[in-house]
């Protein structure tokens, strides 16, 4: 191995290219695997196997170690990316199925499926450090950019709850629709967005008065509303693009931030499910969870340009840099 | 324009905010008239005693932690009739403590409860009682019906049938009243959808089946006309079970048996379905059942009143289940919603086997203006309740 880097360190040395291209890490939830995808060749060159049911996934934000939800081994993986080895776990509560982690790098903030619990983990002292009481089937799990606060969704409480994460205790609880499964906050911080897969809309709040500012609607032809069910989500830096995935209506639509507007549907695979950018945000990889692939998406053009077959069950995706 | 909008809408949200949230106590009636139960071939598989109840107490937790949140409190009133006792006074006994009843009775039982005085105006939510009757001629105003009717059972089979290409039929009747309705709902899919029955057949064996139904069931059968699917209507769990594998003919069963239509089963595992299945098993120490799931839908429905009404009066709770703000996740991954004809909950119905969901009705390709999901069950053009009407 270490020969290796040598050799490619030499080439590099030399002024020659080295094919080590950035890749794509999905979590395959009924495979117990990882599947990592070379972005230059959109073929996956690794498959890793890891605990039982793997569903969130994020790396640090030095992408030095992997964290991973391995929500039937109750515990969450940390994993060295060259590797593919488990370094060792972090106690996570029981049944972990989403996380995020705080912009110090330090902790993450883990929703308990079962358990009706967001609880908050040491990744270096690697020490439960609080548990909080949130409601039912807690998943969708975000943090605003500047670590003030923290967000976990309930699912059947239908409810956004706003952890201020200086006393990780609970200071807001906003309704939203049915079934809610991903949070994330804007890049400026002003605004949080939370998707109702059975309501089949997300809201936006006003990050400072947390009332409700928005409510975004889809609308696909041909497809019946009920069909259309938003899950994850991922905003542009640019501010020019929210691209959400709409679970069994196989398609993402594109939603102009600004207008709250939906401005395009892409065609996908089916049951998407979550999504990454590469590290321009040129292309978009979704985990398509039926059809057991991931679609790569022209950000530019806002055209799907291929599929790539994954394990059972894609579920996240994350995004390395290896350069 | 937009700006004009945006306007509106802050206007709008601050209406909403104006009305904050202030304390609600809500109290939840569960009726149950314990029936007598026909003796059945097979000693295994016992009705649990708590089936409903174990719904509604899990419904009333998920209910409590949303309220933890809102200042919403909720609490459960039990009363259970033993065989022969006294339902009206029970029922009367209830209603004085509150207008909304999860119950747990037969059809004449639900519409004495419906008809008294004191229910004018209530909201009683029928969990376990799958007649058409109730949902067309016999329906009433203040009865919500969580429970899929045989007539959405049968029509999910039916579908399940022409999408196979598996249309023809023949049928096995139980001499229950309940295997009779069955057997009728059956009829009308099949009409509906365009399968055909071909031989009904009324179960008239009077041997224990454990012993001979190896022997017993290819007689019986082999006269059926040429078939695709073998249907039972054995609704009190008697004889079906022995039917599978002891066939004249190599064809498989479905109805009661088999392939089963219904509201809930222990193998429904998709859109989030485990969770609840999890959360059942930790509370009850046994599978979810349909009516465990009728009762607990009941429980989240009215849940979901109160915390987007913030009110607990019957009136305005009605009226925000049957308008179309309301919906609810219930685990089937569609959002349910009442049929504002009869009071009947839409919801897809799952197509299991002991092992596994084999599908999910509506199947794809049969398309309904409204929504897929009244495919099944009576449309509104055919409904003859009028109760609803206004």
């Amino acid at each position: 191995m270490r020969i290796l880097w040598q050799i490619a360190g030499l080439a590099m040395g030399m002024g020659l290219s080295v094919a080590v291209a950035d890749e794509i890490w999905v979590s395959n939830e009924k495979d117990d695997t990882i599947s990592v995808i070379d972005i230059e060749t959109l073929e996956v060159v690794r498959t890793i196997e890891v605990g039982e049911r793997p569903r969130g996934i994020t790396f640090a934000i030095d992408h030095s170690v992997l964290y991973l939800c391995a929500s039937d081994s109750d515990t969450v993986q940390v994993i060295d990316p060259e590797t593919g080895k488990v370094l060792h776990e972090l106690p996570s509560g029981e049944d972990p199925e989403q996380f995020v982690l705080h912009p110090d790098n330090r902790h993450l903030y883990i929703a308990n499926e079962d358990d009706a619990i967001t609880t908050v983990v040491d990744t270096e002292t690697r020490k439960v450090i609080a548990q909080i009481d949130v409601g039912i089937e807690p998943e969708g799990m975000a943090v605003s950019p500047d670590g003030d606060i923290a967000i976990t969704t309930s699912e059947t409480t239908n409810m956004a709850h706003w952890i201020d994460t200086k006393t990780q205790e609970l200071f807001a609880n906003t309704i939203v629709d049915q079934r809610p499964r991903h949070a994330e906050f804007t890049h400026d911080g002003t605004e949080l967005w939370v998707s109702s897969e059975i309501g089949g809309t997300i809201t936006v709040f006003d990050r400072a008065s947390q009332e409700e500012k928005a409510k975004i609607n889809f609308e696909i032809q041909g497809i019946h509303p009920d069909r259309v069910q938003p899950v994850g989500f991922e905003m542009t830096k640019d501010g020019k693009h929210v691209f959400v995935a709409l679970g069994p209506s196989n398609h993402v639509a594109v939603v102009d931030p600004k207008t709250y507007e939906v401005t395009d549907y892409i065609l996908v695979g089916r049951r998407v499910w979550h999504m990454s950018f590469n590290g321009d945000e040129s292309l978009l990889f979704t985990t398509n969870g039926v059809s057991g692939d991931v679609t790569v998406i022209d950000v530019e053009k806002l055209e799907p340009i291929k599929s790539i077959k994954v394990g059972r069950f894609p579920w996240g995706a994350a995004y390395r840099p290896t350069n | 324009m937009i700006a004009r909008l945006i306007a509106n809408y802050l206007v709008l949200v601050w209406l909403y905010c104006g009305a904050a949230y202030g304390e609600v106590a809500v109290a939840i009636g569960y009726l149950e008239q314990i029936e007598p139960q026909p003796p059945v071939l097979s000693n295994l598989d016992p009705i649990p005693e708590n089936e409903g109840l174990a719904g509604a107490e899990l419904g009333l937790k998920d209910n409590a932690t949303t309220g933890r949140f809102l200042k919403q409190t909720y609490s459960l009133e039990t009363r259970i009739v033993d065989e022969g006792g006294d339902f009206e006074s029970a029922a009367r006994e209830l209603l004085s403590l509150t207008p909304f009843i999860i119950v747990k009775a037969p059809q004449e039982k639900l519409l004495a409860l419906a008809d008294l005085p004191e229910a004018e105006g209530a909201i009683l939510f029928n969990a376990s009682a799958p007649d058409v009757d109730l949902r067309g001629n016999a329906c009433r105003r203040n009865i919500l019906h969580t429970l899929p009717s045989r007539a959405m059972l049968t029509d999910a089979l039916a579908q399940f049938g022409v999408r196979k290409k598996w249309t023809d039929w023949v049928v096995i009747s139980g001499p229950n009243p309940k295997d009779k309705a069955y057997a009728d709902a059956l009829q009308k899919s099949a009409q509906k959808f365009g399968v055909r029955i071909r031989e009904v057949k009324e179960w008239d064996v009077d041997a224990d089946m454990r012993r001979n139904a190896f022997q017993e069931l290819p007689l019986f059968t082999q006269d059926f006309p040429e078939h695709d699917l073998l249907i039972v209507a054995d609704e009190t769990d008697d004889f079906g079970r022995y039917v599978p594998f002891s066939t004249w003919e190599p064809r498989p069963v479905a109805g009661t048996e088999g392939l089963v239509a219904t509201a809930w089963d222990r193998t429904v595992e998709q859109w989030g379905a485990a969770q609840l299945q999890n959360r059942f098993e930790e509370e009850a120490d046994r599978p979810m059942r349909p009516v465990d799931y009728a009762s607990w839908v009941a429980m989240r429905a009215l849940g979901e009143a109160v915390t987007r009404t913030n009110q607990a009066e019957p009136g305005v709770i009605r009226e925000y289940l049957l308008s179309d703000k309301f919906e609810l996740a219930g685990f089937k991954g569609r959002p349910l919603t009442f049929r504002t004809w009869n009071g009947q909950m839409r919801q897809p119905i799952p197509l299991v086997h002991p092992r596994a969901v084999a599908t999910q009705a509506p199947l794809e390709g049969f398309l309904h203006q409204r929504t897929e999901l009244d495919t099944l069950g009576i449309d509104e053009a055919e409904s003859a309740c009028t109760a609803f009407g206004e």
